[in-house]
């Protein structure tokens, strides 16, 4: 927070930026695909709807597609500032610290036991899920960010595991779900998603509410208590918000990591150290973030597709690596 | 507790009787497990038929035991001790429980190296072994050189690791689907780390590579056995300890490597294996032989478990010794929170 200092000018042009890289990567996900589209076509698809077939593909496939990446890519990112603010850890994100393998496996679970036939049945256990898992993880790992880290990982693998070996025992119970269990946008175009989405917008809304006070318990708790934050009640509705997004975007998109660990260091340099920026930002960046990945998963493969939870690993690695040589010095 | 002090000539061996009493009683665990192995399968065999087969008679099942179950069972003991061996060599070098080359990502690079000899060139045995030897020597190489600075030791380079470990498997996941329909079948067999039919062709070169690998660990195995002491004890005792650790990370890659380009990537067997293997000996450091002898039980009874765990379906053998090195490595932390 040195030297970042910002005019709120200069925020606001950064944000209308972003804005416009959303809206066009964007249009460029919705044509890129088996079948490439021109962006001029894509515009007049959705503006004037003619039924060819260019248009019923635009309309019923990639806009759906597209908009799951908008949401998931926003829950995922914003679940990701508020576990770094929350655990002052900029190596925490819900991927890495297991939240999203465990709403992941409640999912699997509760398919295999046939429990999951609604869309609201899918969220409720992926966030059941994703709040035993953060429990878990947190009880076990709080005294050091390495270790919390640690802890995700060997969580989500015992995890992957036990789902790997159900999904072979009842393969036609997971058979729509063959995409969905490695994290990919593909194929979950025609499930219903309005009820996840619509929980991911609230739950982004209520992060925007809540990161005034977030900022300062940033602070440390006494100043936090000064300033006036009910620093428990925070704590608490900021821990509600992140299972809650991490969970729907599970339930959406499957187990998909690294994106809250990435958005969040990416925005934190534009936020110039204000959360309630730093929230904005990322709802904006994380989405980009996820049709680009989003992009790749259709592009790297001649044929067919890379689930996109394979490029987002191969993107976050490396910041992770970066954010534990950036912060050693400082806090591990 | 009481030592054996074996002397001829030259050679001088010291024996703590515990470690004789654990190795006696692992054999026998060994045996037994190895023996239920043979056992086992699509049909049972009886006690009776095994010996049949072993001795070489035994018709039909026992060319089924012979040709089948027996270069399976022995890859399992062999391919588990090295596991054991090389978690054993990196604890060691790392200090730390958790620096096994399944967590920092040389399982990955090695199967990543031998998914580049299988899609690029034709994929022979001895291909895919140097390949993937390979592919563990620059894993091991990207995770020390990202890390330094920090030192060897400490949760940083495990963090680290884990991420190269994501990046690896990301790539490997790619060149899988990217690759022709026949060889990503074959690869997928292994992908999650796998014995599922497995037999002597396989096996042969690995037997030899980790032969002579485990030969040249035992000739250096009181040097090691010093370094554990700590480092002034070692330098001051004439070892030198900076080329041994350097020799030491090569065969544990190595062993690595070669398990990695049969079986593919299993997970854990290294990370546990030398932790339980100390607790049993109750040794100062990580000792290499109870390292040893626990991989090989734990690999075979992994084995077992992935084989009758959903009888028809054959799950690979990476996915169980994941789901409990997972849970083993979870209570790892939670211990150490306790001590802390």
């Amino acid at each position: 927070m040195t030297a970042t200092r910002r005019l709120p000018g200069a925020r606001v042009v950064a944000l209308v930026a972003a804005l416009a890289v959303l809206v066009g990567v964007a249009v460029v996900s919705v044509g890129i695909g088996a079948h490439a589209i021109a962006p001029a076509e894509v515009v007049r698809a959705l503006l004037d709807h003619d039924g060819s077939s260019d248009h019923v593909v635009v309309r019923d496939i990639r806009v759906p597609r597209a908009f799951l990446a908008v949401g998931a890519g926003a829950a995922l990112a914003v679940a990701g500032v508020l576990v770094q603010v929350l655990s002052r850890n900029p190596l925490a994100e819900p991927g890495v610290l297991g939240v999203t393998a465990g709403a992941g496996f409640a999912i699997t679970v509760g398919s295999a036991l046939g429990a999951t036939a609604s869309a609201a049945g899918e969220l409720v256990l992926a966030v059941l899920g994703a709040v035993v898992a953060a429990v878990l993880v947190y009880s076990v790992g709080r005294r050091s960010p390495l270790r919390l880290v640690l802890t995700g990982v060997a969580l989500s693998s015992v995890l992957a595991g036990v789902s790997l070996g159900l999904r072979l025992v009842l393969p036609d119970v997971f058979d729509e779900y063959r995409f969905w269990s490695v994290g990919s946008l593909a194929g979950r175009e025609q499930s219903p998603t309005t009820l996840p989405l619509l929980a991911i917008a609230l739950a982004v809304a209520g992060a925007l509410l809540l990161s005034r006070q977030l900022n300062a318990v940033a602070l440390g708790d006494t100043v936090a208590h000064t300033l006036g934050a009910n620093v428990a009640r925070v704590r608490i509705t900021t821990l509600v918000l992140t299972t809650v997004l991490a969970g729907a975007a599970t339930a959406v998109a499957g187990p998909i990591l690294f994106v809250g660990l990435i958005v969040p260091h990416l925005a934190r340099r534009m936020a110039g150290g204000s959360v309630p920026w730093l929230v904005v930002y990322a709802t904006v960046l994380g989405p980009v973030l996820l049709l680009l990945a989003d992009i790749g998963s259709r592009v790297l493969l001649p044929t067919g597709e890379v689930p996109v939870a394979i490029v987002t690993a191969f993107l976050g690695g490396p910041v992770l690596i970066w954010a534990v040589r950036r912060y050693a010095a400082a806090e591990l | 507790m009481s030592a054996l002090v074996l002397r001829r000539g030259p050679v001088s061996v010291r024996v703590e009787r515990r470690t004789l009493v654990l190795v006696a009683a692992m054999a026998v665990v060994i045996l037994g497990l190895g023996f239920l192995g043979l056992s086992y399968g699509a049909t049972w065999a009886n006690p009776a038929k095994v010996f049949a087969a072993l001795t070489g008679s035994g018709g039909g099942s026992g060319v089924v035991i012979r040709e089948w179950r027996l270069p399976r069972v022995l890859a399992c003991l062999v391919f588990g001790a090295a596991l054991g061996v090389a978690g054993a060599i990196f604890q060691n070098v790392t200090r730390n429980p958790m620096g096994s080359p399944d967590v920092i990502g040389l399982d990955a690079g090695a199967y990543t190296g031998a998914l580049v000899a299988i899609t690029l060139l034709s994929g022979t045995s001895a291909q895919l072994t140097t390949a993937s030897v390979l592919g563990g020597v620059l894993a091991a190489a990207a995770v020390y050189l990202l890390s330094s600075g920090g030192g060897l030791s400490g949760l940083r380079l495990v963090v680290i690791g884990i991420a190269v470990n994501a990046i690896l498997t990301a790539v490997n996941s790619w060149i899988v689907l990217r690759a022709e329909l026949e060889v990503a079948i074959a690869a997928v067999g292994w992908s999650a780390g796998s014995l599922n039919g497995i037999d002597w062709d396989d096996v042969r070169i690995p037997f030899a590579v980790l032969a002579v690998l485990l030969v040249l660990l035992v000739l250096r195995s009181h040097a090691v056995h010093q370094d554990a002491l700590g480092r002034e004890v070692a330098v001051t005792t004439g070892v030198g300890v900076d080329r041994l650790r350097l020799w030491l990370v090569l065969i544990g890659v190595g062993c690595t490597a070669t398990v990695t380009a049969v079986a593919g990537p299993i997970a854990f067997i290294a990370l546990a294996a030398p932790q339980i293997g100390r607790r049993l000996a109750r040794a100062p450091g990580v000792p290499l032989l109870p390292a040893a002898l626990t991989g090989a039980v734990l690999l075979q009874g992994a084995d077992l478990l992935a084989q009758v765990l959903l009888a028809p379906v054959a799950l690979p053998v990476g996915v169980v010794s994941t789901a409990i090195g997972g849970c083993y490595l979870i209570w790892l932390l939670t211990k150490e929170v306790r001590r802390a």
